[in-house]
């Protein structure tokens, strides 16, 4: 029997669908997935309720599904991240049921281990073929790395696989094969490529993100880690890939031959590839074409599942063998507890990501942003959320120097001996308060809209209402 | 000094404020503030720039402040060059 159908309306019936289930969403379209909101749309239209989406992250582009989540089709949402509207709308209470949050590496610990049971796994698929051996490395609407799909694919009851690029048989190069896949389902557009993956990663020109870059690059430098065999994770963000651009001048002056980077990978990764910086990068999602081309072509970029890059619960993951990872931060304490999930509101706005998986893996994790912006104090005497809890944090650095979490005695004293300006977490704050002054306290509602999850499984924070004005 | 006519001072780039002043009858300033930040710091924005106005010895007119998270230096310093350029009388050629 072909498994290709009509409409991802006809695969959700032949699926089985019915109120009640959880269906799985992955996120390497980003802010250009039309998938996830195609499958709200088929599942109002079908009249199905009491829906728990579990998506490996929200974005803006999926705000169309907050309709869904006021009559009631969507009840229940569990996520990485939640960005723009989608963020305010949990926030605001529109969930019937409190929003879930894990991190990349708790979700996949937690499909495989029966705690989230996905009945129907709906994966956006740049190509596949007519059974379903799919991959997101080619077509109009490449993506790359389909690195969190794949925990959805093995797991789930029903796979619908949706493509706008159906190829003959075999697909060969596949990422998710046709022995996970039930329905096959051809659609106009799976989503914008401008979304997508950026055309190109801009570096900061901003002389602050580069003072904070040049700090986090000479921490690296002498924290005794950077030899050969080194590891490295960074983000996106301006100030971190900054942060990549220094680390590689350091690493080729010094001739220090890494082992691999882990990503969220970026041109600039690949670039560290390709200058002989690392032997290889280990990619769970392509952030920019130039990543996404890589992946095709070199060798030595290798495509990872959710579960291998940062599950708690498999045998081993790449995130406990990072040496060094550059995170950002909308908060942190004098705790060094961090904040990604609310803004200075108490407005959802992210959420951990791998944040707090590779915080916890990785032997140097260093927290890089500026001390203020527009105004806010970065450090505060307690963060709004915890994302990711200070004993996993070791360094914060910011333009007007950095500070060493005291669990960590031996950096403190190495960055020291280097002449760096390490600072006490505390004189960081008031020097920022005394610019900013001292904010006002946040109001928050009484009603728990989110529990945030840490990656053992316990509740590591709640977020409560917060409606905006 | 007095507010003689409509006036502006600052941008609406982050870490600044725009201020429009404008002439108003009576003997009362009214503030109108709008911030990216009003929940932590709306009380210190209307401080600062009614600390201002007061030194300047403005007693009416309509102070607008769109801020973009300016800190008290930045507001006092676009309020005050604001009613300064507000406070020159128009030259009839």
């Amino acid at each position: 029997m072909s498994k290709l159908t009509a409409s991802i309306k006809d695969a959700l019936v032949s699926a089985g669908v019915r109120d009640g289930m959880t269906l799985s969403f992955h996120h390497h379209l980003r802010n250009g997935d039309a998938v996830l909101v195609m499958t709200v749309t088929a599942l109002r239209e079908l009249g199905i309720r009491d829906i728990t989406l579990s998506a490996s992250a929200l974005f803006q582009v999926h705000a169309p599904i907050i309709a869904a989540m006021e009559d009631g089709t969507i009840t229940g949402i569990e996520t990485g991240y939640a960005g723009g509207d989608m963020g305010a709308a949990i926030s605001a209470g529109k969930l019937q049921r409190k929003a879930v949050f894990r991190s990349h590496g708790h979700r996949p610990a937690d499909i495989e281990g029966g705690k989230i049971h996905i009945d129907i796994a709906v994966i956006a698929a740049p190509t596949s073929d007519p059974e379903g051996n799919c991959s997101g490395k080619y077509g109009r609407s490449a993506c790359g790395s389909l690195g969190y799909a794949m925990p959805d694919a093995q797991f789930a009851d029903r796979v619908i696989v949706v493509t706008d690029n159906l190829v003959d048989y075999p697909l060969v190069d596949f990422s998710i094969p046709e022995t996970q896949v039930d329905y096959v389902v051809t659609v106009d557009s799976i989503g914008d490529p401008r979304g997508i993956v950026s055309s190109t990663t801009r570096i900061t020109r901003d002389p602050v993100g580069l003072r904070i870059a040049k700090y986090a690059a000479d921490s690296i430098l002498h924290s005794g880690l950077l030899k050969d065999g080194f590891s490295f994770q960074t983000g996106a963000g301006g100030a971190t890939l900054a942060a990549a651009m220094y680390l590689k001048e350091i690493m080729l002056k010094k001739e220090v031959h890494g082992s691999f980077c882990m990503g969220g990978i970026t041109g600039y990764l690949v670039d560290m590839l390709e200058s002989g910086c690392f032997e290889s990068l280990m990619d769970v999602q392509c952030f920019d074409l130039t990543a996404v081309e890589s992946l095709r072509k070199n060798p030595g970029h290798r495509e990872v599942s959710a579960t291998q890059y940062a599950s708690p619960t498999a045998k081993s993951c790449i995130a406990d063998r990072l040496d060094a990872v550059i995170l950002g931060a909308t908060e942190i304490d004098t705790d060094f507890n961090v904040n990604v999930h609310t803004d200075s509101r108490g407005v959802i706005m992210g959420g951990s990501g791998g944040h707090s998986d590779v915080a916890a893996g990785a032997k140097l994790t260093i927290i890089a942003a500026p001390l203020i912006r527009a105004r806010l104090p970065l450090i505060v005497d307690r963060v709004n959320c915890i994302s990711t809890p200070g004993s996993t944090v070791d360094l914060l650095v910011t333009q007007y120097g950095m500070a060493v979490n005291p669990l960590n005695r031996e950096l403190e004293q190495r960055l020291r001996d280097a002449k760096l300006p390490v600072v006490d977490i505390r004189e960081l704050q008031a020097r920022a308060e005394n610019l900013s002054g001292r904010p006002q306290p946040l109001i928050m509602g009484d009603r728990v809209v989110a529990d945030v999850l840490y990656r053992d499984g316990s509740l590591l924070d709640q977020i409560r209402m917060k409606e905006l004005l | 000094m007095k507010i003689q006519k409509p006036a502006m001072a600052g941008t609406l780039e982050s870490s600044d404020c725009m201020v429009t002043v404008t002439p108003e009858g009576g003997e009362s300033v009214r503030y109108e503030i709008e911030s990216i930040v009003m929940e932590r710091y709306g009380d210190a924005i209307e401080r600062a720039a009614r600390e201002t106005v007061e030194s300047l010895g403005v007693t009416s007119g309509r102070i607008t402040i769109q801020d973009r998270g300016a800190l008290d230096c930045v507001i006092a310093a676009r309020v005050e060059t604001a009613i300064r350029r507000a406070a020159v009388k128009e030259v009839v050629v």
